[in-house]
């Protein structure tokens, strides 16, 4: 038995929507990971599963979707115990960051803002762990939760037109690394050596839902090291198991 | 290979799409209108999948090196082999130093080239479809060369077809999406009465539509996004996803275009009229 309600909504004619509560929270994410393995057990094949927050998008990539059908077969993954047996394994990733100006382009202006010095700053960023909540809007892009109140600032006025490949930022109640090149409107506060999406991979995006991140404050000449054995594939951050 | 002499507007390399890595981020992307896809490897038994060239607005000029089969189709864009005219959805020789070009766009907006045995790029994740940072490059350049196999002789099965084309359709069929109970009657009311303009922010991302309806101020949290999902946004502008639309967004969903709306709507240009009509 799973601790949560969950309600099924047909999306158009090859999805289904599956919702929580609507809140965030580690122990409604977990009950989105249980349900996912419990259907992923039936081995049905064409489907594919993206979690964000509270919410579970199922799409279908065969012909036809019987909605009547999959709602009886996802409350019945929802009833079902799962056994630790199956469960996927997750971790808990040290990244590191560079929180030097020449990365942190905003880190000084953030620091004012929030009353706080720029090395209070890092540590309280370092200091947490974020929970994956999903990863979307970008590939490999985490949406990150468990912010400490102290670093909410609202996202900059003006968008930038771009924003550099392993910018870390904030904004509102989450932090989060752009994965790529892109416009946006987060406060940057430093840069990740470590690439988050590799389309060349055997497995493109390492951070999955459900994982941990804390962030790990390093050098500029560290930042170059990893940025180097990131390239000729020598690098991975550290991880651990984090118990379900 | 196929020569790029001359790019045009914007050309790209697609199939159906890229499949299984929506949990991480990644669009489906592949063809616009896959209907006319379908229909250009059928004529030219290939798979399905094959992968195609889809040619927006303007044509590119292109150069065969090797002799083989091809079948245009979707948009009508005045093309000629050698300077004569060929029609979409017929199934055309062509040989070594061949060259085909476009003229004017005269129906829809996304033409599609197929080729006996379909183009051979890379795949990438399990797909050819160009979508960055997946693929390296955006859309083909001129000088570019698209590999394709070489094909003596073939003889089609049908070798031409009339067809009524499935996008001269100035309407949109929905299905309600997951956020559609938030309308209000007068929202619901503008929404299916009003006739609303492609804008001219429309790509293979997402298509604006330039009227807006009462807005809203309904928050949610950030959830998972398809090809075809409208998006709300609280000043009441309509955003349409496409393709290589992003998997996620925290706008109130909708309204979910059917499968073949989608195709509808890729072949509608910045200016063209369309209406919604709930399934």
């Amino acid at each position: 038995m799973k601790s949560y309600p969950i309600t099924i909504k047909p999306f158009g004619e090859r999805a289904v929507l599956i919702e929580w509560p609507n809140k965030v929270e580690e122990s409604i994410l977990t009950d989105i990971l249980d349900f996912m393995d419990a259907f992923k057990q039936r081995k049905l094949q064409g489907w594919e599963m993206s979690v964000a927050y509270n919410s579970l998008t199922m799409v279908y990539n065969e012909d036809h979707l019987d909605f009547e059908e999959i709602k009886k077969l996802a409350l019945d993954c929802h009833a079902e115990q799962v056994s630790p047996a199956i469960k996927r394994k997750r971790h808990l990733w040290t990244i590191p960051v560079c929180y030097d100006l020449e990365f942190g382009i905003d880190i000084e202006e953030v620091s004012k803002t929030l009353d706080l010095s720029v090395e209070e700053l890092i540590l309280q960023h370092t200091s947490h762990q974020y929970v994956v909540y999903g990863i979307g809007f970008l590939p490999g892009f985490m949406y990150l939760g468990g912010l400490p109140p102290s670093l909410e600032i609202p996202r900059r006025a003006e968008p930038r037109l771009e924003v550099v490949k392993g910018s870390v930022g904030l904004a509102a109640k989450q932090t989060g690394i752009y994965p790529q090149d892109s416009p946006g409107g987060w406060n940057i506060i430093g840069n990740c050596p470590v690439t988050l999406f590799d389309p060349n991979a055997k497995e493109p995006c390492f951070v999955k839902v459900g994982d941990k991140i804390q962030f790990e404050k390093i050098s500029k000449a560290a930042y170059e090291l990893h940025k180097i054995e990131g390239e000729v594939g020598i690098y991975k951050p550290e991880k651990v198991a984090l118990d379900a | 290979m196929l020569k790029v002499l001359k790019s045009g507007f914007f050309a790209t390399i697609q199939d159906l799409g890229r499949f299984g890595y929506r949990d991480i981020g990644v669009p489906i992307s592949g063809a616009m209108d896959v209907l006319s896809v379908k229909k250009a490897n059928l004529l030219l038994e290939n798979d399905p999948n094959a992968a195609v060239m889809e040619i927006t607005m303007t044509g590119p000029t292109l150069q065969f090196d090797e002799p083989t089969y091809i079948c245009l189709s979707g948009a009508h864009i005045a093309a000629t082999l050698n300077n004569q005219p060929i029609e979409n959805y017929q199934v055309v020789k062509v040989d070594k130093g061949d060259i085909l070009s476009y003229g004017r766009l005269d129906d829809g907006f996304r033409g599609y080239l197929a080729v006996k045995g379909g183009f051979q790029t890379d795949m990438v994740m399990g797909s050819r479809s160009q979508y960055v940072p997946v693929t390296k490059k955006k859309r083909l350049k001129d000088g570019d060369e698209v590999k394709y196999g070489k094909m003596l002789a073939y003889s089609p099965i049908i070798s031409e077809v009339k067809i009524e084309e499935h996008f001269h359709k100035n309407y949109l069929e929905v299905y309600k999406g997951p956020e559609f109970s938030i309308l209000s009657d007068a929202q619901l009311t503008e929404i299916f009465t009003k006739t609303f303009t492609v804008s001219k922010e429309n790509n293979r991302m997402a298509y604006q539509l330039s009227e807006t309806i009462v807005g809203h101020s309904h928050s949610m949290l950030t959830s998972g996004t398809l090809p075809g999902t409208v998006q709300f946004t609280p000043a009441g502008k309509l955003i349409v996803l496409m393709k290589d639309g992003q998997t996620t967004g925290g706008y109130p969903r909708i309204l979910q275009l059917s499968e073949a709306s989608i195709c509808v709507l890729a072949q509608k240009k910045s200016g063209d009229k369309l209406s919604f009509k709930l399934v």
